[in-house]
């Protein structure tokens, strides 16, 4: 009698909550159960990383691993708000899709292979020193000095932070690398 | 941003999101703010809740229209003809703010008598070379002074003998093709006199009047038949703006890629520009032009840019031809009035941050290892050439250039053609895996083991897992704090590229090659945590610049040209004041003003609205106490207010400089416009646009319509790229006789690498579409729901096809325009797949800033498209149809 009593159709009815949409919705688990954020072990703050507007978040972390991003009630932009992106950027970061290795594909491969990141990186430095030389340029045409790489491109930019947008161009200027560009272009 | 940065002197967003809320009336056009900044956009219901008139400027009625006062239906590309039509109200009515308009803008300025426009050339602005289609601006110069002082004859001497050379078509067609105009992002063209005014406005030749001719044109009946906009519509409109600005009230602009992806983009902004100095709503809170920009920090990438034509602060990348020296350098600009004439103070601050000890006076602080530009070194130039076997080295990085960039096939075959491709990324997006998934592989225009492509994928860092800082819109710095470390391989951009260029260096030491110096003395010394990860704010800090005893500045006016000061970007000089991380600042705002100057820091010297000289009347009070803003305070002999004062902060509005006057000391107290050569705001741009003066209507490069306007069809100025895997189609063809544009959706980002591949995002918008008026599916026979195919002379791809009132058909004159819109998320991989509109689009760019066009004309037929080789087929009869001749793939001299 007394679990009879107990179901919340019962308490619904009996009871004071005739909508069903409090009280008698209830239950001891329903009662006890916190939100993800205050198990975190820390809140740190971060920014969107979607449009320009820059809408402020906090990002929840949980045994090293992020558990919930929310917005940021403080940011005089979003006033706490995200819009569907920004919502979902907690599965940004988790995605179970994510490339976390470094994948390979050799001239002509058909597929995708291991490789080493330390042997990745290696390598492309030796290719970025061989083809900066390979396509270097002292003088233009016309004999006007130009001090400068043809060969090596990027493209990239707007999805980076300011620091390294910073050392990239400084970089690639100092390899005498100029056809660097963004999505600003595009 | 030349839009911007020419009329203004910076190329920024003039004020903030948050001031939009005090706004009497807000414009959107070539923008879906509710729909693509959501968050942003309350701002604008804000200012609505406080009784503010919105309008809604676009092709399609979208979730910012169904929330405006007004809608107003436009032709896709046609905006210059609609905005053009709105000055043409303003000027032949009396409607502008005349008080600002006299003191603040060059209204008053006389122009060169050898000066022609449009109506006296067909459509052309003096100074156009058919030969290499690019504009001598000398006729639109302001009018000589009669008595030149010395330094004034040598200037001039110096622009006849620029002149001549270009006329040999060499020197202008270099400095055009460069980008040119793109490096006034913050710091105007420079002028070489401040020139004759005539504040009664009545000369013949003074901007005011030249103004008034140019516009007269653009009568609510041209608006119609170029726009198909009924006059009542912009004669509401006209209403709308000039009964909402003036002393007591204000009007806002906002824009996003609807006005900058054009081939006369940058003009699109600059007949904002103008509108907007009429009305004297420029510097003022609730008005302004607001940039919504569409990346977390493009504002950042183009500050501190990763672009071939500029350096950080926008310091111009050195020209082969004009650019051998530092002095040669900077010497078009220094010791121009206004900021940006202390233009050596910059460089060599930047050349010290790059080379450190390695920088001295007597190396000219290493100039020489800047590489020189010799013309456009653009992505689609970079593109062309990787086709023709000259770029063989590719970094992508956080971009997805297989379905983001116009034209995807261009791209792809670009790609298949390197020897080496890095690509960094969160996801297998498509331009790392076009080898094997790509549509070419499909159609066998390309075999996977054909392609001698090797290609890294290294994994990235997301933004929860490092520490930096974005500019965000409105110019803001705010910095991200790291949550987590990465996983496995995955680095930042900041670990990968200190890094590489430890790696590059170590190879190389030794080297006695005069090539390697460069990278050899390059201050390159970034400490690592235990996780190998640099401190971002150490780069910060290095950004922001340090003093001869290694402390922090705190303002750009602090740097100097001896070499004692190093400055990586100098108008983020004070991010880092103090020595504290001025961006980290997150004091919230309901304990701040409405400004709320205390959260992050943004550029220039943390002005929150721009030119906020201006917000004030010439005498230094505010215009009015419900617009105080920024006023003179004669009794502190200060500027002050509730924003930094974007002035100089103890120059009395009564104020004349002296003869002679150089920099910062040339600014008048009436010139709140101060990275400009002469402080003014400018209705018309004496120099800095490549292609005119004044802005002019032309037609998109690929159109169902006869320029009503002139009888020059298309942008002439326009950068085309000739090659066989970029066809344009005919304009007036029956072949192609639809428009097409393109647009972003809430749930999606870009090209989907970031939304596409995430179950929640694709869930709420599952697969690609596109928009058609009912009389359109009626013409072709197409079913709300069911497939479709949409071909151009690159391709065909197929969506479902949603029938809807929300695109409307308009009526230009007798002419019926219909027009397809087309969300361009999609790629072949994530969870949500479909074919890329994007390789619908052709390349052809706007001559400021090679920008595409994202306009183009089209066919549209139910049914899916065919597959495999049959696709080629099907695309190369429509060529065929249409007479696109792929071995001379111009868009056909459209120009009449």
């Amino acid at each position: 009698m007394e679990q009879f009593l107990g179901w919340p159709l019962v308490r619904q009815v009996l009871g004071r909550d005739k909508l069903g949409r409090g009280a008698a919705a209830m239950s001891q688990r329903s009662r006890t159960l916190e939100p993800r954020t205050v198990q975190a072990d820390r809140v740190v703050d971060s920014v969107c990383p979607f449009c320009a507007v820059g809408c402020a978040q906090k990002v929840f972390v949980k045994d090293e691993k992020v558990v919930q991003i929310e917005g940021s009630a403080a940011s005089p932009i979003s006033r706490g708000r995200l819009c569907p992106k920004g919502s979902a950027s907690k599965q940004l970061v988790t995605s179970s899709s994510r490339v976390t290795k470094v994948r390979y594909r050799r001239p002509h491969g058909t597929e995708w292979e291991d490789l080493d990141r330390e042997t990745a990186l290696d390598m492309i430095a030796d290719r970025v020193i061989a083809t900066r030389k390979q396509f270097w340029q002292w003088e233009d045409e016309e004999g006007r000095r130009t001090r400068r790489t043809l060969g090596i491109a990027s493209l990239g930019g707007a999805a980076l932070d300011n620091e390294e947008n910073y050392l990239m161009k400084k970089l690639y200027t100092a390899m005498g690398a100029i056809q660097i560009e963004n999505q600003a272009r595009i | 941003m030349p839009g911007l940065g020419t009329s203004f002197g910076r190329g920024g967003a003039t004020t903030s999101l948050q001031d939009l809320q005090n706004a009497d009336c807000i414009l959107i056009e070539g923008s879906n703010m509710a729909e693509a900044h959501p968050v942003g956009f309350q701002w604008v219901m804000e200012a609505k809740r406080r009784g503010a008139t919105i309008i809604h400027v676009d092709p399609r009625f979208t979730r910012t229209s169904a929330v405006s006062d007004l809608h107003v239906p436009i032709r896709a590309g046609s905006d210059i003809a609609f905005l053009g039509g709105l000055v043409n109200q303003v000027l032949s009515n009396d409607l502008d703010f005349r008080e600002y308009v006299v003191a603040y803008t060059n209204a008053a300025n006389i122009i060169d008598a050898d000066y022609q426009g449009p109506d006296d050339l067909d459509g052309l602005f003096s100074g156009f070379d058919p030969e290499t289609g690019q504009y001598d601006p000398i006729s639109w110069r302001y009018e000589p002074p009669e008595e030149m002082n010395e330094e004034e004859r040598q200037r001039d001497r110096e622009l006849r003998e620029e002149a001549d050379a270009a006329g040999t078509g060499q020197d202008a067609k270099r400095s055009h093709q460069a980008a040119r105009s793109e490096s006034h992002g913050s710091g105007g063209a420079p002028v070489n006199w401040k020139g004759l005014r005539d504040e009664t406005l009545q000369h013949p030749r003074c901007v005011f009047q030249i103004l008034k001719r140019h516009f007269a044109r653009y009568t609510p009946e041209m608006v119609e038949e170029v726009c198909g906009i009924r006059p009542e519509q912009l004669h509401q409109v006209a209403e709308a703006l000039t009964s909402n600005s003036g002393r007591e009230r204000t009007t806002a602009f906002a824009y996003a890629v609807g006005w900058t992806h054009h081939s006369t983009g940058a003009q699109m902004i600059r007949t904002a520009s103008i509108l907007q100095l009429l009305l004297g709503n420029i510097g003022r809170p609730g008005g302004g032009i607001l940039a919504l920009r569409g990346h977390a920090s493009i504002q950042g990438s183009t500050d501190i840019p990763t672009l071939f034509n500029i350096l950080p602060g926008y310091l111009p990348m050195p020209l082969a031809d004009h650019h051998q020296s530092l002095d040669e350098w900077v010497r078009a600009d220094e010791g121009k009035a206004g900021f940006w004439g202390n233009i050596r103070s910059y460089a060599v601050s930047l050349l010290k941050s790059y080379w450190g000890d390695a920088a001295t006076p007597e190396n000219d602080f290493c100039f020489d290892y800047l590489p020189r530009l010799t013309g456009d070194h653009s992505t689609y130039s970079t593109v062309k050439g990787q086709i023709e076997g000259k770029v063989k080295g590719y970094f992508l990085v956080g971009e997805n250039p297989a379905v983001g960039s116009a034209n995807g096939k261009m791209q792809r075959l670009g790609l298949a053609n390197l020897d080496w491709l890095v690509v960094r990324d969160l996801q297998m997006i498509e331009s790392a895996d076009f080898w094997k998934n790509g549509p070419e592989i499909e159609t066998g225009e390309l075999v996977t083991e054909d392609i001698g492509t090797e290609v890294f994928f290294m994994p990235a860092a997301n933004h929860v897992e490092k520490a930096g800082s974005f500019t965000q819109t409105q110019r803001m710095l705010q910095w991200r704090d790291q949550a987590v470390q990465p996983p496995d391989d995955c680095q930042s951009e900041l670990e990968f590229y200190v890094d590489l260029g430890n790696r590059i260096r170590e190879k190389l030491a030794g080297s006695t090659d005069e090539m390697d110096r460069p990278l050899l003395d390059l201050a390159w010394d970034y400490p690592v945590d235990e996780h190998g990860e640099p401190d971002a704010e150490a780069v910060l800090r290095e950004i922001n610049g340090t003093g001869p005893d290694g402390a922090p500045l705190s303002s750009y006016t602090e740097l100097k040209a001896d070499g004692s000061t190093s400055c990586g970007c100098w108008i983020y000089c004070g991010v880092f004041a103090d020595g504290v991380n001025q961006a980290r600042r997150r004091k919230p705002h309901w304990e701040q003003d409405q400004v709320a100057s205390e959260w992050g820091w943004v550029w220039p010297a943390n002005r929150r609205i721009l030119y906020n000289r201006a917000s004030a009347a010439p005498d230094g009070t505010p215009w009015s106490e419900r617009k105080r803003y920024v006023w003179w305070d004669a009794e502190q002999g200060r500027w002050t207010g509730s924003d930094v004062p974007d002035f100089v902060v103890d120059r009395a509005p009564d104020h004349v400089p002296a003869d002679g006057a150089k920099g910062p000391d040339a600014i008048g107290g009436q010139d709140p416009f101060v990275m400009q050569t002469d402080g003014k705001g400018w209705l018309f741009a004496p120099v800095g646009v490549a292609d005119g003066p004044l802005p002019a209507h032309y037609e998109p490069p690929e159109s169902p319509v006869h320029n009503p306007v002139y009888a020059q069809q298309n942008n002439p100025g326009r950068k085309q790229l000739s090659t066989p895997s970029n066809p344009i189609n005919p304009s007036f063809s029956d072949v192609f006789p639809y428009v097409f544009t393109t647009y972003r959706l809430t749930e999606h980002h870009t090209t989907g690498a970031m939304s596409r591949t995430l179950p929640y995002l694709t869930e709420l918008q599952p697969e690609p579409f596109c928009e058609v008026s009912p009389r359109l599916a009626a013409e072709r026979g197409l079913e709300h729901g069911e497939w479709v195919t949409i071909v151009t002379a690159r391709t065909a791809i197929e969506a479902r096809v949603l029938v809807t009132e929300r695109l409307r058909s308009l009526r230009l004159g007798e002419q019926w325009v219909e027009q397809v819109g087309l969300p361009y998320h999609w790629g072949v991989n994530g969870i949500s797949k479909g074919d890329s509109p994007n390789d619908l689009v052709n390349v052809t760019m706007d001559p400021n800033v090679s920008i595409q066009d994202k306009v183009g004309t089209c066919d549209i037929r139910p049914g899916r498209r065919p597959r495999g080789p049959e696709l080629t087929a099907y695309v190369e009869d429509y060529r065929r149809r249409a007479g696109v001749d792929l071995d001379n793939p111009t868009d056909g001299g459209t120009d009449t």
